[in-house]
């Protein structure tokens, strides 16, 4: 009994098997962990693969204590391996017996998100349904978007004072579906800002969303039947340092003094400075983002904050053209079943510490709502 | 065609996209992968893009006097002055990001110090805007100035030594009613996003298309 307290014992119960969902050339290992591993000197696990059950035995990797799983992605498909794990405890090693064989494959469907392509399939639905059913009907509904309603009043206000305006992106890129929306903001903000013959003034941080802004100004001039009025220089590169543009643009703040200040898109730390500066020149703000962390600054310093979706509803609400408009009312009925399947959750597991069936019920619930 | 080509690209990116979530399976399971290093590609070459916007507006705004244009001369300075020590360090240290190398230099001691002037900003303003946000005027901002007050004393020592149970009204606060309206937000704004992408992946949102 003295004895074995002393001794080093191995990982047991070895299980070797083809990692699942995955595109090959991956075998998992795991194992139940080492009695020894309370000990201080105890180090970790060793890896060993091998072709052949009786060896030779070629080391993998050494994996820290308090691990019982290891992925091997160094393996070719179709071949069986066998494997071995060694704790390590000093100099001293023990062996696991060899388990095995373990095949890697690759897999034609990702059975872990099973559940995201249901709901994909569901809110798909929902969204091309409804957009049929708005070409039918063209008299939806769509609430006030306060947000979208004050730009043409920004807008004017900037012209009354005979101000620019001042349009920023943010840190967003062109693949951050917020930039998109905001570019569908951005353009009714310049059809505007032509029709008053008021300057835009946009800084960016990115080369990229900078061409789109150029694109998407110079259209919108055009479609107000003013393209003479479009300044390339007016739609600036900035930098792509964080506080570099937060600088750049508090810097125009404070020359331009503009008397609109558009903040759409996605930030980061730098929106409340740019919010400060922009109310400390007086101008009307209205900023919208997904960026959570951010709402709260922008609620405190803008005069109107679009919150999350309502950005995505701009383009919908600004043109209301009929499939636009459906797709927003697919998306309500997308969030009217993920609400009821939350106020069914929430009952079916509070009853739950009442009655162990529905307990179980609620356990096979949430795990089905998991994904890999 | 103008239209068409880039509404045709989107699609089938789109749909490749969504097939790759599902399927692990090569050519499929790095697909997403892949198609992130040629937008990395594409985006390093259009910094040169907007390297040449920076330094035409400034060299515009040199020639001809407009307001500011003293600041334009030290931030087409700085770039000649960053390229420069940039190639010099290439040259001498084989890599620019090389430590002791005037390049990391200039960084060290002047673009970090700059950045940390920056952020550091951020604190004033919180108070300025804050200021603003707690003034007690509607039922919505009192409550609002009672919820700050109760977090921010339950986060520091003091909130602790009063022995009024701050801390744990404070992380009730950030829990439960503070969770709660971040998850309703959150649900919201990604439902709106997977719509977005639908609409442009169908080519019923195009605002971001030019004729």
């Amino acid at each position: 009994m003295i004895l074995l307290i002393f001794m080093l014992l191995p990982p047991s119960h070895l299980k070797v098997y083809d990692t699942p969902n995955d595109e090959g050339g991956s075998i998992t290992i795991e194992w139940r962990l080492s009695p020894s591993e309370t000990e201080r000197e105890f180090r970790g696990y060793e890896i060993y693969r091998a072709l052949t059950p009786q060896g030779p035995f070629e080391y993998v990797d050494f994996v820290m204590k308090g691990k019982n799983r290891y992925e091997d992605k160094g393996v070719k498909d179709n071949k069986p391996y066998y494997y071995k794990v060694v704790a390590v405890r000093d100099d001293e090693r023990v062996e696991s017996p060899v388990a095995g064989p373990g095949i890697a494959s690759p897999q034609w469907f990702n059975t872990g998100r099973i559940n995201v392509l249901i709901f994909t399939i569901i809110f798909g639905f929902f969204v091309i349904y409804y957009i049929k059913r708005a070409k039918r009907d063209k008299s939806l509904y769509i609430r006030k978007i306060t947000g979208l309603d004050a730009i043409d009043d920004a807008v004017g206000r900037a012209t009354e004072m005979g101000r620019p305006i001042l349009f920023s992106f943010g840190l967003g890129a062109l693949t951050d579906v917020v930039t998109i929306a905001a570019l569908s903001i951005l353009r009714r903000i310049a059809r505007k800002a032509a029709e008053y013959e008021v300057r835009l003034i946009i800084p960016n941080y990115d080369p990229i969303v900078m061409a789109a802004a150029q694109e998407t100004v110079k259209q919108a001039y055009t479609e107000a039947g003013r393209p003479d009025l479009y300044k390339e220089n007016d739609i600036m590169f900035l930098t792509a340092d964080q506080f570099g543009y937060a600088a750049g643009v508090d810097g125009i703040m404070i020359r331009e003094k503009p008397g609109a200040i558009f903040f759409q898109g996605f930030f980061f730390a730098e929106s409340l400075i740019l919010a400060e500066t922009g109310h400390s020149v007086g101008a009307i703000q209205i900023a919208g983002t997904t960026a959570i962390t951010q709402l709260p600054f922008f609620i405190a310093a803008c005069d109107y904050t679009m919150i999350g979706e309502e950005m995505y509803a701009a383009s919908a609400y600004i043109d209301r053209e009929p499939q636009l408009l459906g797709s927003i009312k697919g998306e309500d009925a997308a969030k009217l079943l993920i609400m009821i399947i939350i106020i069914l959750t929430a009952v079916i597991g509070s009853i739950g510490f009442f009655i162990p069936q529905l307990s179980s019920i609620y356990e096979k619930i949430v795990s089905f709502f998991e994904t890999s | 065609m103008k239209r068409g080509v880039p509404l045709i690209i989107t699609f089938v990116t789109g749909v490749l996209i969504i097939i790759a979530f599902f399927i692990p399976h090569k050519p499929f399971g790095n697909l997403e992968q892949r198609f992130l290093i040629w937008y990395s590609i594409v985006a390093g070459f259009t910094m040169l893009l907007g390297i040449d916007s920076l330094i035409k507006y400034h060299i515009r705004k040199i020639r001809f006097r407009e307001k500011g244009w003293g600041y334009s001369i030290v931030t087409v300075t700085g770039i000649v002055i960053t390229l420069i020590f940039g190639f010099y360090s290439w040259y001498a240290y084989h890599t620019p990001l090389a430590l002791g190398s005037p390049f990391m230099w200039l960084y060290t001691y002047m673009i970090v110090p700059l950045q940390s002037t920056m952020f550091a900003l951020l604190a004033f303003f919180i108070a300025s805007a804050a200021y603003r946000a707690f003034r007690a005027r509607t039922i919505e901002a009192t409550l609002l100035l009672i919820a700050a007050a109760l977090v921010m004393l339950g986060r520091v020592p003091l909130g602790e030594a009063l022995r009024l149970k701050l801390p744990a009204i404070a992380n009730w606060i950030m829990e439960v009613p503070q969770t709660a309206a971040k998850r309703g937000i959150f649900i919201g704004t990604y439902l709106g996003a997977v719509a977005m992408s639908i609409r442009v992946i169908l080519g019923i949102e195009r605002t971001y298309l030019s004729t």
